[in-house]
């Protein structure tokens, strides 16, 4: 799997919101997209899933995406949106399930590839649990990782996902993390939009600052979350510690 | 959650029941005598009779039924897939009221009875024109608010044209017939009507069940839909015209037959569970049902005036629609 962005340009209702970005991503990879609120990192991200139209270049193995075929490129990018959930009361497995679809051939049932694909997913996600419950009756923990199965059972070389830990209490968070660590070092390559700083620098092999639709700074993450990026991006003063267990405290706003 | 049935066990089911209400629906009442011990007793003449009755008037009768209940019942599980929303029906993109005009212009200038099939002709005329308004108003790529905002706007534009049409009728009698057409009606149809509406409704039919795996993609969300493969605008395109072309016919030759499209895929939701691509089936064989059963009560004797199916199904339709919102309150209060 290889990612690339060439000058990429967006745009959000005639505002450019994605301005020149370049980047590039190998397999085996877990990267943070991290930046202020409207740095343009969901928009990003919904350009790489061909959600929005962009100018520029973004390719997948040498493919444009926006050219792909979308059966062909829903089997190559999974997405979780941000706040996503389900309008009907679907049983856990059978949403699950969803993400199969772009795998199945028309009038087919899902083979056993799919079943084992599905079982993979849900176990990575520790969803078995409640795999006959009503999403709906879930709670907010519950629920996003079985929205996050479904992405997951889509087994996708490339899997991007859109804050997926917002509104999680901690224990929940960690849980969300080590799955999307664990899908990472399966081969494969994931990007999340990521507003908890210290969970992105402890999980990712990556960080990219995104600041007002440029790259500020990519890298790895001890590189990226310095105090002098934090103070200029975020606007705060931040204590950055530890030396394996990394975390940033924001303690002030510089401005 | 109510646990879903075994999905099969309730399709066999439901299509033993339609076949059931299809046969019943043929035999009952006059010209039923064909089928018993009687037709051997029968004079030649009577014999011929009984046969036209069962062939002219029986069978086209109980086939529009058939026919007019699976539309309703497949395009409002679609529909109601497509928008995500449980209160969403057939008649909701415009394309019954549009078909219902076009009906009522046609009794309007007095062609309704130099040919019987003039009205299903200005009905599928009029269920094309509101789609064809509706892909105009709604744009290239069009959003589900979009859809629905033109759909009442056209709905509304179609029934006010309908009204004029009564309002300025040219004599009592027409208007009568106007409205007694309106009320929806399975009576005295031909089988030449028949075979004008199925390829409307089949083309339809095959059009919003082409779209059963979006529906399930569309559970979660637009976006979610669109990254598992699914093209929003071509998945909204074939749900639409589906609906409008199978729905059009329908009204164009029955007149408008209220809830049957809204109440079916409640019903179902609780036999099958809520994945609206499992819904497709069973709401159409349930809605087939639903529509024969209810003509076989309009034509219990009553001494009175035949009462009119469309008023039959909004009488049943209606309070069961109520108890249904009671249940799921007390369910997620």
């Amino acid at each position: 799997m290889h990612l690339s962005l060439t000058h990429v340009h967006a745009s959000l209702g005639g505002t450019r919101v994605i301005r020149d970005v370049s980047l590039a991503a190998r397999d085996s990879a877990f990267i943070g997209l991290i930046g202020p609120n409207g740095a343009g990192k969901t928009t990003l991200v919904r350009a790489v899933a061909a959600l929005i139209p962009h100018d520029g270049l973004i390719e997948l193995d040498g493919q444009a995406v926006a050219a792909m075929e979308p059966r062909a490129r829903a089997r190559a990018i999974a997405y979780l949106a941000q706040g996503a959930g389900s309008h009907w009361p679907l049983e856990v497995s059978r949403l699950v399930a969803l993400g199969r679809l772009p795998h199945l051939a028309p009038f087919r049932q899902p083979a056993p590839a799919d079943e084992a694909a599905i079982a993979r997913a849900m176990h990575l996600a520790d969803v078995e649990n409640f795999r006959g419950r009503d999403v709906l009756t879930l709670s907010g923990g519950e629920r996003a990782r079985v929205l996050l199965a479904r992405a997951l059972a889509v087994e996708a070389p490339l899997l991007l996902v859109d804050e997926p830990v917002a509104s999680l209490d901690p224990y929940h968070q960690l849980g969300i993390m080590e799955v999307l660590r664990a899908y990472a070092n399966e081969g494969r390559t994931v990007i999340a939009v990521l507003h908890d700083l210290s969970l992105a620098a402890r999980y990712c092999d990556r960080l990219v600052l995104l600041d007002k639709g440029i790259v500020k700074a990519d890298g790895r993450p001890d590189e990226v979350l310095t105090p002098a990026n934090l103070e200029e991006v975020y606007r705060i003063r931040a204590i950055v510690g530890g030396e394996g267990e990394r975390f940033v405290l924001p303690v002030a706003r510089t401005d | 959650m109510i646990r879903p049935l075994n999905a099969w066990l309730v399709n066999l089911t439901l299509m033993a029941l339609t076949l059931a209400l299809l046969a019943a629906s043929i035999y009952v009442g006059r010209g039923g005598e064909l089928l018993t011990d009687k037709f051997r007793t029968m004079v030649e003449i009577d014999r011929e009779l009984a046969w036209l009755v069962l062939t002219e008037v029986r069978l086209p009768r109980a086939l529009l039924g058939l026919l007019v209940g699976a539309t309703l019942g497949l395009t409002g599980a679609g529909l109601q897939g497509l928008l995500r929303n449980p209160l969403a029906e057939p008649g909701l993109i415009g394309a019954s009221s549009g078909a219902a005009l076009g009906a009522v212009l046609v009794f309007y200038f007095g062609m309704a009875v130099g040919s019987a099939m003039l009205v299903p002709l200005g009905g599928i005329a009029g269920a094309l024109a509101a789609l064809a308004t509706l892909y105009l108003l709604a744009g290239r790529n069009p959003s589900i608010v979009t859809i629905i905002l033109a759909g009442v706007a056209i709905s509304a534009f179609c029934g006010a044209l309908t009204s004029l049409a009564l309002n300025l009728s040219p004599s009592p009698y027409a208007a009568l017939e106007i409205v007694f057409w309106m009320l929806g009606s399975l009576t005295d149809r031909s089988m030449a009507q028949v075979w004008f509406v199925l390829p409307f409704m089949f083309v339809g039919w095959l059009l919003v069940l082409s779209t059963a795996r979006a529906l399930d993609a569309l559970s979660l969300g637009e976006d979610t839909a669109s990254t598992l493969g699914f093209s929003r605008r071509s998945v909204t395109l074939r749900a639409i015209a589906g609906t409008g072309l199978a729905v059009g016919a329908a009204v164009s030759v029955t007149g408008v037959i209220g809830f049957v499209g809204l109440v079916v895929p409640h019903l179902m939701r609780s036999l099958v569970g809520p994945r609206p691509a499992s819904l497709l089936l069973p709401s159409a064989l349930a809605g087939a049902a639903l529509v024969l059963a209810a003509d076989l009560l309009v034509r219990l004797p009553t001494g009175g005036p035949e009462p009119k199916l469309g008023v039959v199904t909004a009488l049943i339709g209606a309070p069961f629609f109520l108890w249904l919102i009671l249940k799921t309150r007390r369910e997620h209060p």
